[in-house]
């Protein structure tokens, strides 16, 4: 058995190889993560809570494993959850106050998907509160720190998702992406990051934010550690009716096909004004190797791009101020005391619950949904969304995948955008598309800056197409070997 | 240009009380925002269809009677139960 310290440097694909030959046991790799774990979270702050009862789950996967019952390559591989998915008996506060002390008495589908499999859930991970915000600073709990560069952010909203795949304190994690949320943070953590398209995974079971974008996805160090956790959680699920009907892909076959013969769309609108020359000149390179490896670059051109912000800050808040009116006191989470009615103790409790950020996504999705403003500004966005899809469309006639930087910069210092919430809402201004039109979107590590900060490209596939992603991505790995760099902890 | 009596009338509509501070600071972020987002005034959209979902399409099923969970268990986490009723302040004097 190798020392605890290597098994957590092991790719999760390559622990599950291992678990496989029983080289290693589950125990052993689920003790190792629960050790490096309690010795980095004083810097790294990614867990808000761990499962020290998740050695029982590896004891009965190890037991498997020894009578040939294995249930999946996942058996007894030590899993994250981003607090955002509901637990049967482990705290879910979706990083916000109003949740504190919900213990809720179900698992979503993606977690009952994971654990039917055999992974082992070793605890639930930081993010901004309720999934808003682009650094992990809309949080009152400590915000986790990126790996890479302490006094830096690691993204958001799956920021603590993100920093403990890269502090190497898991194996892989679940996420959930809006605006961005798996893929920024992914970037800027240097790992590897997927939204599915719309529909590809159940959200049962998932605290809701915009409902019309919400999507679960993985996230992990390598492309195909994403591809395996993805062939876990992808499927119809008749408790989510947005859940597509459609049979899932082998996308582990997809990691091996390699970037030959497929052809590379690059929007202009993607590299202008505001992109940092390093991201860019990471991203460029990226491209030239995959055009070496056999795909065909060609410029594309998504005109209404630099609407998507727009559109995307009025359907999200708007979507949000209607799923948060549940959290009120009544059924579950927070209720402030003593208040001496009903609409008291919501007014209150409300107040007391929410943090800065989601009183303001409130407040602005209650103004555009409101009557008098609905079409000037709701209906509005709505129309915007059906061009930014158009435009997709129209360039996936031509192209493959569309290829960009996933976030305008590398990971920023904390504070340096808490000041003015336009300007962290920019930071996801190369993620928002997707969710707007519904795509797959995935981000994998291309390059480091010279202060040492990771740089990641955005792959953007035709619904449906992430196999093809899944090849971009496992040949970037292949000729590239990020995966391998250690965060300097 | 959101002024401090229209964030209330929201905040109202929002079941958000808020402080002087958070009134103050509302009305100037708010402004803010809405004034970046009128940039999609600019689009020519009268004939374009609004997108309000991407779902492949609306997912009907028979309404049939199915397991849910126990009433002692999905009340685990009200704040405050009477029975087998979640209790709340008074609505009416």
């Amino acid at each position: 058995m190798p020392p605890a310290s290597d098994i957590c440097d092991l790719t999760l694909a390559a622990l599950a190889e291992k678990l496989g030959q029983r080289e290693i046991s589950s125990v052993e790799a689920t003790e190792a993560a629960l050790a490096r774990t309690r010795a980095i979270e004083p810097k790294v702050h990614a867990f808000l809570h761990l499962d020290e009862t998740a050695t029982e789950a590896a004891r009965a996967s190890d037991a498997r494993r020894a009578k040939g019952e294995a249930r999946s390559p996942l058996d007894g591989v030590p899993i994250g959850l981003k607090d955002i998915f509901v637990t049967e008996g482990l705290p879910t506060t979706a990083g916000s106050r109003i949740l504190e002390g919900f213990v809720p008495p179900y698992d979503g589908t993606a977690v009952a998907r994971l654990r039917a499999r055999g992974a082992v859930i070793t605890g639930k991970l930081a993010m901004d509160e309720f999934a808003m915000g682009s650094s992990n600073e809309n949080t009152p709990f400590t915000p986790p720190r990126n790996p890479w560069d302490l006094g830096r952010v690691p993204g958001g909203s799956s920021g603590g998702s993100a920093a403990a795949v890269a502090a190497r304190e898991v194996f892989g994690a679940l996420g959930t992406d809006t605006g961005g949320s798996i893929r920024q943070p992914a970037a800027l953590c240097g790992i590897v990051g997927l939204k599915p398209t719309y529909g590809r995974v159940s959200r049962y079971g998932v605290v809701a934010f915009a409902s019309s974008l919400d999507q679960v996805g993985p996230m992990a160090r390598t492309t195909e550690d994403c591809a395996l956790l993805l062939q876990a959680i992808a499927g119809h699920d008749p408790l989510d009716s947005t859940s597509a009907d459609l049979p899932v892909a082998d996308y582990s076959a997809a990691v091996g096909r390699g970037a030959g013969g497929l052809t590379l769309g690059v929007p202009d609108e993607y590299f202008g004004a505001g992109l940092d020359p390093e991201v860019e000149s990471g991203v460029r390179a990226a491209l030239a190797r995959l055009e070496a490896a056999g795909a065909r670059v060609k410029r594309v051109s998504l005109p209404h791009a630099r609407y998507a912000v727009a559109a995307y800050y009025i359907v999200a808040t708007a979507e949000a101020s209607s799923n948060l009116a549940r959290y009120d006191g009544v059924k579950y989470g927070r209720r402030a005391p003593g208040a001496r009615s009903l609409h008291e103790m919501y007014l209150r409790t409300r107040a007391e619950g929410f943090g800065p950020e989601v009183k303001r996504r409130i407040m602005l999705g209650t103004y555009v949904l409101s009557a008098g403003y609905y079409d000037a500004y709701y209906l509005k966005a709505q129309r915007v969304r059906t061009l930014i899809r158009r435009d997709f469309e129209q360039a996936f006639s031509e192209v493959d995948a569309i290829v960009g930087p996933t976030s305008p910069t590398p990971a920023f210092r904390f504070g340096e955008k808490l000041a003015d919430p336009l300007q962290m809402y920019l930071a996801d201004i190369f993620t928002i598309a997707c969710n707007l039109a519904g795509l797959p979107g995935l981000s994998v590590p291309c390059a480091f800056t010279r202060d040492g900060l990771p740089v990641g490209v955005q792959f953007i596939g035709k619904p449906w197409g992430e196999p093809v992603l899944f090849s971009l991505g496992a040949a970037l790995d292949r000729d590239l070997s990020l995966h391998s760099l250690r965060p300097p902890l | 240009m959101i002024d401090r009596a229209e964030v209330r009338r929201i905040a109202a509509l929002a079941h958000l009380a808020l402080s002087d501070e958070e009134e103050t600071r509302l009305s100037g972020e708010l402004s803010k925002i809405l004034e970046y987002v009128e940039q999609l005034r600019e689009l020519p959209t009268s004939d374009v269809a609004p997108t309000t979902a991407v779902a492949l399409s609306g997912a009907f099923r028979e309404d049939e009677v199915r397991p849910s969970l126990a009433p002692e268990r999905a009340l685990r986490n009200a704040p405050s139960v009477v029975g087998s009723a979640v209790a709340v302040p008074k609505i009416l004097d």
